[in-house]
């Protein structure tokens, strides 16, 4: 061989690497999907930590026994299916065969009665379940039982909803800890495995394709259907400067940012490679919260009086801004476009708002100008927006409002005091809840009025807890919705709460990330990159 | 010395308990709640106040003093509320990217200030002086995040220099490493600079007035030897002085720089640890910077009699 020939194939050899190595890493590359959530992951235990990105990162890791789908439907999961008896006390479910945790060890059902049973502890739904349970055992290694007293027609509701605290199913040995003790161990059967030793809280978590998890045939909808993921590794970046987010979407650096600022969408439309869209068809609901132990708002026509006042429109500008394909008004409780959604009795927040009737009959309630202690969570753009909004309303009405600009945490802290509002309690706060638990009466805590047992501010009325206990024995979608109508106009009478609004959130990606969809809650399967 | 400095490593003892029993109680005392947090926005008070309970947060102040010193002089930082994991595990995995990006702003402000200082004394009043000094009062005035914003949009959205955020571990290579620091440092770096070339150049108007710099003249030095050798040692213990006492200000400065480059540091931990009222967690943080505050003065001290030897301990 001439040592030109040697020459000839050592730059073809170096020609061809310097090609090929770009292609290889190009493939890599999009194995790899760079995510930044919309908050730090603090910890993930999905019954402990119930934030919504705890949640999201659950649903990676964890599965479920059933789960909804985009109608809000629950579908077999990790069930095979399931039986129940005619009386409907007896669930019998069988698990789909070939199911392992992360650890390669079989799902049993001993497993899934220990994690129901540490779930039970903690959620609401699965309290309601807890409080009518008779027992659950496991005839075989694939079957369980569920034995209860009275009939609870929301049974797959509750294990498949998308509401924290999910019922995710986890190996007996670690279900078993207390469900108010935090667990060490993140072993789930879902498609992700978690890497606790690349963990970086405040700045990294990482998730590793599951090669033993199996996928439904079905397509996928949310958490229902064939969960594939087309991903080796699911990178979380936590960043927490909107800024930095949008920069490093447009410089390529990440692929998908969960929650964009509003304000800073016009400037990612504009990007070439980047596209933004909804992120939560059920979008948000505005919470003007209102302490009913203490005057004024222990009376009735107090409250009334600031629903008459209230002008959504102007608490949803405050929230995103002027576009308005991002809101709209909500004369109801419950999240529009749903099965159960409604206006039923909603009046009171339609029309031209009213100051002087609502201030007059805030002088019938008694009130004379007092202080009204409102908690303002300044360091969150959506709560310090409704608050300058509610301040400058009351203010129309002749409210005397002191406006108390704090941190959330200390809004987190200070909501839970029952003292009167000049000794460290509070007469308002505000804040929102997810779309997704206000679809229906079983998550909706800030919708209950059981007294001290309700959520801040304390409501107290047996009729609207009896119209909730009735939407749970509904047998049919006609009869619930018949229901929820009822009830969502004896809590607008009542006035639980001031809704101040439904708004949605975006969600921005690169332009090489498709099969990204609109739901409750990150949907990762069936996402590819290219 | 030996003896001065072990007096004073001795001396810290005394100032770290205090600081531990300032920050407990301050925390202590703050609002906020962590139970509240961890429960989540729809959680009921019962629940709340049972996580409260299970947390060992409605025990007595001095039962949860003693209790946490007794771990402290262990050497147990204690475990972190929100994610389980020790507090010292926490603070190991983001000691390298703050003390790397403080070391480089230190070293890059050193190597830019000090001769932007003497080079203004050199040639008080000119235009030389006057831009020096615009620079280090706009250094001194832009907020950090200002400066980078403007840096991460030209180098890295406009240029495509550098990466927007994030840190690269040296394990993972040093000119990775070195890039994912070059924007973050220069941006705390602004500050800093401005402070040390201002003082250097006050310092150095001082000295280079003295007798013994017109005789290192008069005696034929070129105006470097004169500058560098004898006067900057001469104006070195303000600028020593200052450079120890800005180590706050790098600290401070450090917990936005790392928020606005996504960098994994101290600084986004104490900060999200104090948005959480991770308890733990923060104590441990402020311990620890407190410790590393106490040497630096130490060093600086130290720093003196190398400087000048008629400084005797």
């Amino acid at each position: 061989m001439l040592r030109r020939d040697v020459l000839k194939s050592a730059a073809a050899l170096a020609a061809s690497g310097a090609l090929a190595a770009p292609a290889i890493g190009r493939a890599a590359e999009a194995r790899v999907l760079r995510f930044v959530p919309q908050s730090n992951l603090p910890n993930l235990d999905p019954i402990w930590g119930t934030q919504y990105v705890v949640r999201n990162a659950a649903l990676l890791v964890w599965d479920t026994l059933y789960g909804v789908d985009s109608h809000l439907q629950p579908q077999p999961q990790m069930c095979e299916g399931h039986e129940v008896s005619a009386d409907g006390l007896l669930w019998r479910f069988t698990l789909r065969p070939g199911l392992k945790f992360h650890d390669d060890t079989q799902v049993l059902p001993r497993d899934v009665i220990a994690s129901l049973q540490r779930w039970m502890q903690r959620d609401t739904m699965g309290q309601l379940i807890h409080a009518r349970l008779d027992g659950m055992d496991a005839p075989d290694d694939r079957s369980f039982r569920i034995r209860l007293s009275r009939p609870f027609s929301k049974m797959l509701f509750a294990l498949g909803k998308s509401n924290a605290a999910l019922a995710c199913i986890m190996p007996e040995r670690i279900a078993k800890t207390d469900g108010f003790t935090q667990i060490n161990e993140y072993i789930g059967s879902g498609p992700m495995r978690f890497r606790k030793d690349e963990w970086v809280p405040g700045s990294k978590a990482v998730f590793e394709r599951f090669e033993g998890y199996l996928p439904r045939p079905e397509p996928a909808s949310w958490m229902a259907g064939g969960k594939r993921m087309y991903f080796d590794r699911i990178e979380w970046q936590i960043i927490p400067d909107g800024g930095t987010a949008s920069a490093a979407l447009q410089n390529g650096e990440i692929d998908w940012w969960e929650t964009p600022l509003p304000d800073l969408v016009p400037l990612l439309r504009r990007q070439r490679g980047v596209q933004v869209d909804v992120a939560d068809p059920l979008g948000n609901i505005g919470v003007f919260r209102m302490n009913h132990l203490w005057p004024p708002f222990n009376d009735e026509r107090a409250r009334r009086a600031v629903l008459m006042a209230a002008d959504q429109a102007d608490f949803m500008h405050a929230v995103v801004g002027d576009d308005a394909q991002m809101w709209k008004p909500l004369p109801s409780f419950f999240t529009p476009g749903t099965p159960l959604s409604t206006t039923e009795g909603g009046a009171a927040l339609q029309g031209k708002r009213d100051y002087a009737a609502a201030k007059k009959l805030l002088a019938d309630s008694g009130y004379n100008g007092e202080k009204v202690v409102m908690l303002v969570g300044t360091d969150l753009s959506i709560t310090k927006g409704q608050g300058d909004v509610a301040a400058d309303m009351l203010g129309r009405i002749g409210m005397n409002v002191d406006y108390v600009a704090i941190d959330w945490g200390s809004v987190g802290a200070r909501r839970a005091r029952k003292e009167a509002p000049d000794k460290g309690g509070w007469n308002i706060f505000l804040t929102w809840l997810a779309g997704a638990d206000c679809a229906n009466p079983a998550p909706y805590t800030a919708l209950r009025t059981n007294g001290a047992k309700a959520w801040f501010g304390w409501p107290d009325s047996a009729p609207i807890e009896q119209l909730i206990a009735d939407w749970y024995d509904a047998p049919d979608l006609a009869a619930e919705q018949q229901r929820i109508a009822a009830l969502n106009r004896a809590s607008m009478e009542f006035a639980t709460f001031l809704p101040t609004g439904f708004f949605l959130a975006y969600q921005a990606w690169r332009s090489n990330v498709s099969g990204i969809v609109k739901a409750p809650f990150p949907v990762f399967w069936d996402v590819r990159k290219s | 010395m030996l003896v001065y400095a072990l007096r004073r490593v001795l001396a810290t003892i005394p100032v770290m308990a205090v600081v531990a029993l300032f920050v407990f109680s301050l925390l202590y005392f703050a609002p906020g709640d962590p139970a509240a947090i961890i429960a989540g926005d729809q959680a009921t008070p019962e629940q709340i106040a049972h996580i409260r309970a299970s947390l060992g947060l409605d025990r007595p102040f001095l039962v949860r003093f003693g209790e946490w010193s007794w771990h402290i002089l262990h050497g147990d930082l204690g475990t972190s509320i929100f994610t389980n994991l020790p507090v010292s595990h926490m603070i190991a995995q983001r000691l390298e990217p703050t003390f790397s990006l403080m070391l480089l702003t230190l070293i890059l402000s050193l190597v830019v200030a000090i001769p932007m200082g003497v080079v203004a004394a050199w040639r008080q009043g000119s235009w030389i002086d006057r831009l020096i000094m615009v620079v280090a009062v706009f250094g001194f005035s832009t907020p950090v995040f200002v400066i980078g914003y403007l840096l991460a949009y030209v180098f890295a959205l406009q240029l495509d220099w550098l990466p927007v955020q994030g840190y690269t571990p040296i394990a993972e290579g040093f000119w990775p490493f070195l890039q994912s620091l070059i924007l973050p440092a220069v941006t705390l770096g602004g500050i800093y600079i401005a402070l040390i070339a201002r003082i250097t150049r006050a310092s150095m108007l001082e000295v280079l007035s003295q007798d013994y710099v017109r005789t290192a003249r008069a005696k034929g030095l070129g105006e470097r030897a004169v500058l560098f050798v004898h006067a900057l040692k001469n104006a070195a213990v303000p600028i020593v002085t200052v450079a120890g006492l800005g180590v706050a200000l790098l600290i401070g400065g450090a917990v936005v720089t790392e928020s606005v480059f996504a960098i994994p540091g101290l600084g986004r931990l104490t900060v999200d640890a104090i948005l959480r009222r991770d308890y733990p967690v923060i104590q441990g943080v402020v311990l620890l910077f407190s410790f590393v505050y106490v040497l630096v003065n130490l060093l600086v001290d130290l720093l003196y009699s190398l400087f000048d030897p008629r400084i005797r301990y």
